[in-house]
């Protein structure tokens, strides 16, 4: 079943006319003559997650807004900077009435009566598409002062960023919304109770957002026997990297992902195999090409189970012709020129783990370094502000562990190729009671260890 | 060393940062908010400025679409830009400076007009977008013109590897592309028609059309 994808090319249905043809803003005119708290109802059966990254349960989120009169807002997170993730853009630009009807509900929900649109200034077309459409939308009398003589009055503004990928982090798309360096906030509080100037703030995703109005359409509960029994709904998954027909596809969630890598996508180049893949954007750890993990079904709690995450939807496809080094070192980089600077672990780890990849690909490593490098990335975890640290740890920390023997593989050769020669085979530091348990370096007997 | 030293910009005594022995002017006061009576705004710019402070219900808001208005009158984020966004705004200047040296599609040196920001992000990489960039920079040259700079992911893998040229998302790019880029943007043409994200089908429909 597809709630997004249907028509979706059709030039008209960027305009307001062609929306409302085909029922829109009918929604928004049902949500307008039910209870705020009825919307909201519809919200937490229809028990929609989060489809920006982390997942959390839209209508839980909704809940958390105090109730009673006060400076509310709702804000779009339509930065989309996740690597491989592009399934916002698209919607955004064929279907912009969509994302403000769901908007429109989601505000009502709460009461918010100042809406925001933070899209990346990069997606300049984009934002204009948004733009007409939110001028069609205010010429028409749904975006205002008490919209379609209903008493809730919400205004909407497109924001543009700058062209920073930290400011999809909730809070750091406060602060840049408010003017100021992208940089995460403290929490708590938690933007629920004191975000975008200082007011209890609600944030969510562009996707998250536009099932709004199909959820009310449809129902809460009969919404949520789409997909599986805890990921309910359809997700927008864009794959790319080493496949034959990369783009956006609409799944049921629970499909199994080769499904959507071999069969929607083409699976990789004639000749080549999957080596791994990244299931949700490069914060995601990767997961190997075996059948195992393709055959794992696509919704949040399967790849959680697996060691991963579905976070954006973003499938990227690593193939057998690509070095895994350089995929590490292509990542680490990515993240340590985001880093925000606020939070050490993050701003040294990312940076150090640069240099130690650096070393391993120029062939000055040895494969301690590499048992250094996942210390580095479990110190990083969970100690900032943000998960932008995270992001990075994990994935590396990942691709060590699944890949570890290319790695060493790689050392060795780059070694052979420096006339180093082979790596000094090293002490495990575990053995001698050190902070990290560390792997036993290959072909070293315990007991020749002499501390 | 992976790292070239001589990478690393380096002032007096080995430090990084400039004027580290400048002596500080200790009778010159910290910029303040711009007169308006000695800073001149050309007036499109002050209503442009004025119309988006009005949209948010705290005129900082409007910092980065203000640096967004004097990055295209000036071509960068001059000192005199940021004077008059801050002078339209009543903020310091030092406070712009902090907020335009954070993002990335604010150049606080001078820059070339046309930018092209080729992608050299995971997806982009996969599928050889180091060699575009290398390709793209040997394009454009010397040529003032153009500010080519690899980017972080533009959110348009569908098209990898690509790049942004004056904000048209064009894609998939091969190396040959890059010389027909320099010259529609000379000529002042469209860039790129053929490859022009914006005119893409959905997946489903545009892999079932092309095979």
């Amino acid at each position: 079943m597809k709630l997004f994808y249907e028509g979706l090319d059709d030039p008209r249905l960027a305009t307001l006319d062609g929306y409302s043809e085909g029922g829109g803003y009918e929604m928004l005119r049902k949500a307008l003559s039910m209870q705020p708290q009825a919307v909201l109802q519809e919200m937490l059966d229809s028990e929609v997650r989060g489809r920006g990254g982390a997942g959390f349960s839209m209508g839980k989120k909704m809940s958390f807004i105090p109730k009673g009169a006060m400076d509310k807002y709702l804000v779009c997170n339509a930065d989309e900077s996740e690597p491989g993730t592009f399934k916002d853009r698209e919607l955004m630009q064929k279907n912009p009435h969509l994302l403000i009807e769901g908007m429109l509900i989601a505000g009502y929900a709460i009461g918010a009566n100042k809406s925001f649109i933070f899209i990346r200034g990069e997606y300049s077309h984009q934002a204009d598409v948004l733009d007409a459409a939110v001028a069609e939308a205010r010429e028409a009398g749904y975006i205002g002062e008490r919209l379609l003589g209903s008493a809730h009055t919400q205004d909407l503004v497109v924001h543009r960023g700058a062209g920073a990928y930290i400011c999809g982090e909730e809070t750091a798309l406060l602060d840049a919304l408010e003017g100021k360096r992208g940089n995460p906030r403290l929490k708590p509080p938690f933007p629920a109770v004191q975000g975008l100037y200082r007011g209890p703030t609600l944030i969510n995703n562009v996707e998250t957002l536009m099932n709004a109005p199909h959820i009310l359409r449809m129902g809460g509960k009969e919404f949520a026997r789409l997909g599986t029994a805890n990921s309910t709904g359809t997700k927008v998954v864009s794959v790319s990297g080493c496949v034959q027909r990369p783009g956006n596809y609409e799944i049921e969630l629970g499909v199994p992902s080769r499904e959507i890598i071999c069969d929607l996508a083409g699976g990789p180049p004639d000749g080549r195999t999957i080596k791994a893949w990244f299931p949700g954007g490069s914060s995601a750890p990767v997961l190997p090409g075996t059948d195992e993990y393709l055959d794992l079904p696509y919704d949040f709690d399967s790849l959680a189970k697996a060691g991963s995450m579905l976070g954006s939807g973003a499938i990227i496809v690593i193939d057998d012709s690509i070095s895994i080094v350089d995929v590490a070192l292509k990542t680490a980089k990515f993240y340590r020129h985001e880093s925000c600077g606020k939070c050490t672990p993050c701003r040294e780890g990312t940076n150090w783990t640069v240099k130690m990849l650096e070393r391993v690909q120029s062939g000055e490593a040895t494969p301690m370094d590499l048992d250094i490098m996942a210390s580095v990335q479990e110190q990083i975890i969970g100690n900032c502000l943000c998960v932008l640290g995270d992001a990075m740890a994990m994935p590396i920390g990942s691709m060590i562990a699944h890949f570890r023997d290319e790695f060493e593989a790689h050392i060795a050769s780059a070694r052979e190729a420096n006339g180093l020669g082979a790596a000094i085979p090293q002490v495990n530091r575990a053995r001698q009671g050190g902070a990290y348990p560390m792997r036993e370096p290959a072909g070293v007997e315990p007991t020749a260890v002499v501390v | 060393m992976a790292v070239d030293p001589s990478e690393v910009r380096r002032f007096a005594h080995g430090s990084r940062v400039p004027g580290w022995d400048d002596a500080a002017d200790l009778t010159k006061d910290p910029a303040v908010v711009p007169d308006p009576a000695t800073t001149p705004v050309p007036d499109h710019v002050r209503t442009e400025i004025e119309a988006q402070m009005a949209k948010y219900p705290d005129r900082r808001s409007a910092a980065i679409p203000a640096l967004h208005i004097v990055q295209r009158e000036h071509g960068w984020c001059s000192p005199t830009a940021i004077e008059q966004a801050a002078c339209v705004m009543r903020l310091t200047p030092g406070y712009l400076t902090a907020v335009a040296t954070f993002y990335d599609m604010f150049s606080t040196t001078p820059k070339g007009r046309h930018d092209v920001y080729v992608c050299t992000n995971i997806s982009c990489s996969l599928l050889g977008a180091d060699a575009i960039h290398e390709a793209m920079v040997e394009a454009a040259g010397a040529d003032p013109d153009f500010h080519v700079k690899s980017f972080e992911c533009l959110g348009a893998c569908d098209i990898a590897p690509m790049a942004s040229v004056d904000g048209e998302y064009v894609g998939p790019l091969e190396e040959s592309d890059c010389q027909a880029i320099v010259d529609d943007l000379k000529a002042g043409r469209e860039v790129l028609p053929a490859k022009q994200l914006k005119r893409r089908k959905i997946a489903a429909e545009h892999w079932r059309e092309t095979g």
